[in-house]
């Protein structure tokens, strides 16, 4: 909400020479945000005067008219000789008065006024309108000043036309709806600044009458326990608004339309009363407030034609039939509490003017502007609460401006049609805001500060009453209660903590002392937590970046990516409001978005790109609905929230790694190594490593799976169980996703990997070990693992360790046939082995190769 | 050298003469102090102390001598011979002490040669920073809770005392998960802030209650300099008997200084949160910011809204509590003088690098 200071001055008494800075800490310390403070009178710059038009000269010529005018600025000029200007506006003559900027001044925007030759003419400044100096968007023309504004010719301008003014924007958090006011606002300075207040939503009004303003019936009072109405008749239509009026209205972001309108939102920002003002002639009949009927239609002011729901309060003229809601049912003409409509709205020959205010229930209006994405200036108020008490007094100040400025005659009727409930009183232990602060506040002072804000503070009646003669006995509870009704103007007060924070908020945020609670000893990280830290570092200190990737995917990635029509991971999370339509879905794989920056990366230049990333992937639950409705006047049974909880989605998190380019790079000490498919598992066993899942639990085996290469990619097993997969990418997804044959991948599923267990320390031998090297012929496609653990369960305990050191393919070994060669390890506990039983047990582990896939020793 | 007076000497040998032995161990000494390296030098023992030297054929020549000279030849030998190998010793010591110097000049290599052979990766300053925070707080005995991104609508609004129709949930701006078939609604949402795994903290764990919260956020924001529609928050919640603001404000006083030094304190300003009450947002004075000493908008907290303890079964006429939470993307940004919010999310190895593992 952007507010003029003067305006706030008229129910405030700040002090004059209020610095900006002063003003601003005051909200800021009453939680109010200040988004700006704007000294208008700093906006403009130089001498910026009254003149008086002496003669026009029209020039003629030119594509438009323009005018060489003589103006009076008396002494401002320095010489006293009337100043030339030319000027493109049309709307002034000879006489008028207006506002002159000198050469030497600058306007808002750094517009720099001098003397220059223009349209062959010398003009020395300019005539301003209101754009120019900031004061809004009327560029029509430029500012006549009225006949009765006092100010001479040479005067300073500013306070004249408003620029003495500072204007303040304030960011009101949506509990405060009573701030979203001058009167509000006002109310919180008056807190701050200890300075008296002028309640302007206390000014007297006369009360409802027996007759009412005009026929109104209410016929839902949950929807709108409030109306109030009051005629003015034979206003001058063509009575302008004010300009100080305009000028306020303005600076608040609100357009001027007419001066009834005009007048409603003035008082709408000056109480926070949202109003509406109809053409009592354009009524044909009796106003009936009511729930619309579905399918309704109402054209509001926006010129929008609308479908109403069953929700939406609407006031209907039951002097128009309506086949659809029945005759007595009338037509709608206003959307309640969000916008009127146009049949009945004030045009330029109103003079019967029907003012209306009314309180409506806030979770209706919110419901609707939402329903049909209206959030006007009143919706907003009406969510954040308005003050019921407001309605009679609106009406009084709005018939009172519409006349004084317009004349005509208020009716003597006034329609009053209250259903307001009384404020439930809050009960509030005194000593609650100590307790709850840490600051020892007297219940004097818990009193006082209530007082402040407007509630009606009763101390512990009942109880001092009856329990007089054993004060010195605490009562339950230990301390005195007080009953506390809230100003009407604070629908959020319903809550003894809600009444802590006004007595903390007043009495001073800062006044907080700092006290360290002690927590009793946790428990530390989870394992889990630990597990990933492990696993992020391991992979970073092995060459990864760690990237954070947005989880929106498309949905064409599950065919990028090749994956099968039953594949689990094409059933994604779908967001109902994506930010892009092109990437509705959650990723149930983390390579789509990591791919996506190994893109970026590649195409901002990189080459060698090495990337990982842990985080969540999304599985729907198949099959299930909505989650079970649940209060919140109690915590939900274990099998409530059980319901609930089954339909989120299954989120395990997931570690992956990309990688392209060059994995060793190539440098002074000789070529590169590219980066590949066993980059790729060796980050897979790296992150296990990193698990502290011990080896010989875990098992890479060949696999054929979406997205990879189906010749070079391993699936990852702990324990049998498949955790992940590894390897090369498949050619055809990196050609759909452009990007460099051979790049390889790893993803693995953290939350699938056992616990780690508690490692058993080795026997460390201190006997010298026997190193026999072993070459195996086996066919090409008997998988290494497979040769290996062969000759692990062949060679028996003596085996200490085994290594392959060397894989080759050979003319000599005939085709489909491969060597590997491996050098093995003996040692025993107790002695030191001789030849013989190194050498046995090498042939045992020979044999068992032998006997499993085949093996053949080389050269044998 | 006494042998000179020794009044007998019956018999004349030549190469058992004094002069001549002492020739001996001067030719010695000449050639070995001539040798420049331990080759050369070792080249020249057989001519010094071989079989062919001069000391050893006059040792043979011994054995012709009477028995009453063999003592004192015997004697004057072996003390040439002792002074020969004494020398060679001496001299043996040196070249191999130069020639070991000489060995690591010429060894020298260019110690500035770059051998980045292995490139080191990096971690993401966001995770390493929600893990410093963590770990702060699990200093203090807390515990690091967790939630998931998908959440109830139940957890991330109402338990927190943000009804359907609240304006509050209309300013989160809400990634909403689409509904199943013939639902109009999923009740799920993209969690607006991790506030939802203080509901479910409280439904499973009885207080006293200590816990930390760092996770993945989502809002309905276009990512652009400022804003991202996925971030990252840090919260605390705690729950115990007799619990004060003054809690939370020694909470993250002592947040404050251990994040950014003993100069840094914090002030709160009057603020709404539905789900606490009293609340406030809270700045840091931030002594290292590029541009200048300031204060920064750090993060929002209060005390845990009874209606919230209510909802998620804790009594509140028994409990109190607080809980706050702030930004980590704005915290990197402005510890770290990070301009453009783009940067942490588009994941430019350059940018990621800079942070180190």
């Amino acid at each position: 909400m952007r507010v003029s200071v003067s305006w706030l001055r008229e129910y405030v008494d700040l002090p004059v020479d209020l610095p900006a800075d002063d003003l601003e800490q005051a909200l800021v310390d009453l939680g109010i945000e200040v988004e700006s403070v704007a000294d208008l009178r700093a906006s403009v710059t130089g001498a910026l005067v009254v003149g008086e038009v002496l003669e026009i000269e029209e020039l003629t010529g030119f594509k438009k008219p323009i005018r060489f005018c003589r103006v009076d600025v008396g002494a401002a000029n320095g010489t006293g000789e009337p100043q030339e200007i030319v000027c493109g506006a049309r709307n002034f003559a000879p006489g008028d008065r207006v506002v002159v900027i000198l050469p030497g001044g600058v306007l808002p925007g750094g517009f720099a006024i001098g003397a220059r030759k223009t349209y062959g003419r010398n003009s020395a400044g300019m005539i301003c309108s209101a754009k120019e100096l900031g004061l809004g968007d009327d560029h029509s023309g430029i500012i006549v000043l009225p006949e009765d504004a006092k100010a001479a010719p040479g005067d300073d301008a500013r306070g004249v036309v408003g620029l003495d003014d500072v204007v303040v924007e304030l960011e009101i958090t949506p509990d405060r709806g009573y701030a979203l006011s001058v009167r509000g606002i006002a109310r919180e300075l008056a807190h701050a600044l200890g300075v008296p207040f002028r309640d302007p939503g206390l000014t007297p009004a006369p009360g409802g009458t027996a007759e009412p303003a005009y026929p109104v019936e209410v016929r839902d009072t949950v929807g709108c326990d409030r109306f109030a109405a009051r005629m003015v008749r034979g206003i001058d239509p063509t009575a302008p608004t004010p300009g100080w009026m305009q000028r306020r209205l303005t600076v608040a972001g609100v357009r001027s339309i007419s001066l009834a309108v005009d007048v409603t939102n003035y008082v709408m920002l000056e109480l926070g009363q949202p109003m509406h003002a109809f053409d009592a002639d354009r009524l044909s009949g009796p106003l009936v407030v009511r729930r619309a009927e579905a399918g309704e239609k109402l054209t509001t002011l926006d010129g929008v034609t609308r479908t109403l729901a069953v929700e939406d309060m609407v006031i209907a003229d039951a002097g128009l039939p309506n086949a659809l809601a029945g005759d007595d049912a009338g037509v709608p003409i206003s959307l309640a509490a969000v916008m009127g409509g146009e049949t009945s709205e004030v045009v330029a020959s109103t003079t019967n003017v029907l003012f209306e205010a009314a309180h409506w229930d806030p979770v209706m209006v919110g419901r609707t502007a939402r329903r049909h994405k209206l959030f006007s200036e009143a919706a907003k108020r009406w969510e954040r609460g308005v003050d019921p008490a407001l309605p009679l007094v609106a009406i009084e100040r709005a018939v009172r401006l519409l006349t004084e400025h317009a004349g005509g005659t208020p009716g003597a009727e006034i329609l009053d049609l209250d259903h307001v409930a009384p404020r439930t009183p809050v009960t509030l232990p005194a000593d609650l805001p100590s307790r709850r602060v840490g600051v020892a506040y007297s219940p004097e002072r818990v009193v006082s500060l209530l007082e402040q804000v407007g509630c009606h503070v009763t101390r512990g009646v009942d109880r001092l009453g009856e329990d007089a003669g054993s004060a010195a006995v605490p009562a339950a509870g230990g301390a005195d209660a007080l009953t506390v009704v809230p100003p009407s103007w604070r629908p959020d007060l319903t809550d003894p903590a809600d009444l802590v924070e006004e007595v903390v908020r007043l009495d001073g945020y800062d006044r907080v002392p700092s006290v360290l609670p002690t927590a009793p000893p946790g428990r530390g990280l989870t394992w889990q937590q630990r597990r990933r830290r492990a696993v992020a570092r391991s992979l970073a200190e092995r060459g990864y970046v760690e990237v954070l990737a947005h989880p929106f995917v498309a949905g064409e990635l599950a065919d990028q990516l090749g994956l099968p029509a039953d594949d689990p991971r094409r059933a994604a999370v779908r967001v109902a409001n994506p930010l892009s339509e092109e990437e509705p879905l959650l990723r149930t794989t983390l390579l789509g978005p990591l791919l996506g920056i190994l893109r970026r990366n590649l195409g901002r230049g990189h080459r060698d790109v090495a990337l990982y990333e842990i985080g969540t992937v999304f599985h729907p639950r198949p099959g299930v609905g909505a989650p079970p409705a649940m209060g919140v006047d109690r915590r939900p049974t274990d099998a409530e929230f059980a319901a609930a909880d089954a339909v989120v989605p299954d989120q395990p998190r997931h570690v992956a790694v990309v990688l392209t380019g060059d994995a060793d790079p190539a440098g002074w000490w000789g070529a590169g190594r590219p980066a590949g498919w066993a980059d790729a598992i060796e980050a897979g066993r790296a992150v296990l490593a990193a698990a502290d899942i011990p080896a010989g639990r875990v098992e890479v085996r060949a696999a054929e799976h979406a997205p990879w290469h189906p010749g070079r990619c391993a699936e990852l097993l702990v324990d049998g169980a498949v955790v992940g997969h590894a390897g090369e990418l498949h050619p055809a997804v990196l050609a759909a996703l452009e990007l460099p044959r051979r790049t390889s991948a790893m993803e693995l599923d953290l939350d699938a990997l056992p616990p780690a267990p508690v490692a058993p320390a080795p026997t460390i031998s201190g006997f010298p070990p026997a190193l026999i090297d072993v070459a195996l012929v086996v066919d090409e496609r008997v998988p290494a693992a497979e040769v290996q653990r062969a000759l692990v369960e062949g060679a028996g305990e003596l085996l200490e360790a085994v290594r392959l050191f060397d894989v080759y393919a050979s003319e000599q070994l005939g085709a489909g046939r491969k060597s590997l060669a491996y050098k093995l390890t003996f040692r025993a506990p107790d002695r030191t082995l001789t030849v013989e039983e190194a050498v046995a047990a090498r042939d045992a582990a020979v044999a068992r190769a032998a006997d499993r896939v085949n093996a053949t020793l080389r050269g044998a | 050298m006494t042998y000179r007076n020794d009044p007998y000497d019956p018999k004349q040998v030549a190469l058992l003469d004094p002069e001549a032995l002492a020739g001996a161990v001067a030719d010695a000494e000449r050639a070995f102090a001539a040798a420049a390296d331990p080759d050369a030098l070792a080249a020249l023992r057989p001519a010094h102390l071989g079989d062919r030297s001069p000391v050893s054929l006059a040792r043979r020549e011994i054995g012709a001598l009477p028995p009453a000279a063999k003592a004192d030849a015997g004697k004057r030998v072996n003390e040439s011979r002792r002074a020969i190998e004494a020398a060679y010793a001496a001299r043996a010591e040196v070249v191999e002490r130069e020639q070991a110097e000489r060995v690591l000049v010429e060894e020298r290599v260019d110690v500035t040669l770059p051998y980045d052979r292995r490139p080191r990766g990096a971690r993401h300053p966001l995770s390493t920073l929600m893990e410093q925070i963590s770990d702060l707080f699990v200093g203090m005995g807390y515990e690091v809770a967790e939630g998931p991104e998908v959440e109830l609508e139940w957890t991330n609004f109402d338990a927190l005392n943000i009804p359907a129709d609240h304006p509050a949930r209309g300013l989160m701006d809400t990634f909403h998960i689409a509904p199943p078939p013939g639902a109009d609604s999923s009740g799920l949402v993209l969690r607006t802030h991790t506030s939802p795994v203080q509901a479910r903290t409280m439904l499973t764990r009885r207080p006293p209650i200590y816990v930390v919260v760092p996770g993945r956020v989502y809002r309905t924001d276009e990512l652009d300099a400022t804003h991202a529609p996925v971030f990252h928050q840090v919260e605390g919640l705690v729950v115990d008997k007799g619990i004060t603001m003054a809690h939370l404000r020694g909470t993250l006083d002592h947040f404050a200084r251990a994040m950014f030094g003993e100069g840094a304190k914090t002030r709160w300003r009057p603020h709404y949160f539905p789900f606490t009450e009293p609340s406030a947002e809270f700045d840091v004075w931030f002594p290292e910011h590029r541009d200048g000493p300031r204060w920064v908008e750090w993060g929002g907290c209060g005390m845990v809204n009874p209606r919230v303890l209510r909802a998620c079964g804790i009594d509140p006429e028994v409990y109190s509590g607080f809980a706050f939470g702030m930004g980590i993307d704005r915290t990197v940004m402005f510890r770290h003088g990070v301009s453009d919010m783009r940067d942490m999310a588009e994941g430019d190895v350059r940018f990621t690098r800079a942070f180190g593992v």
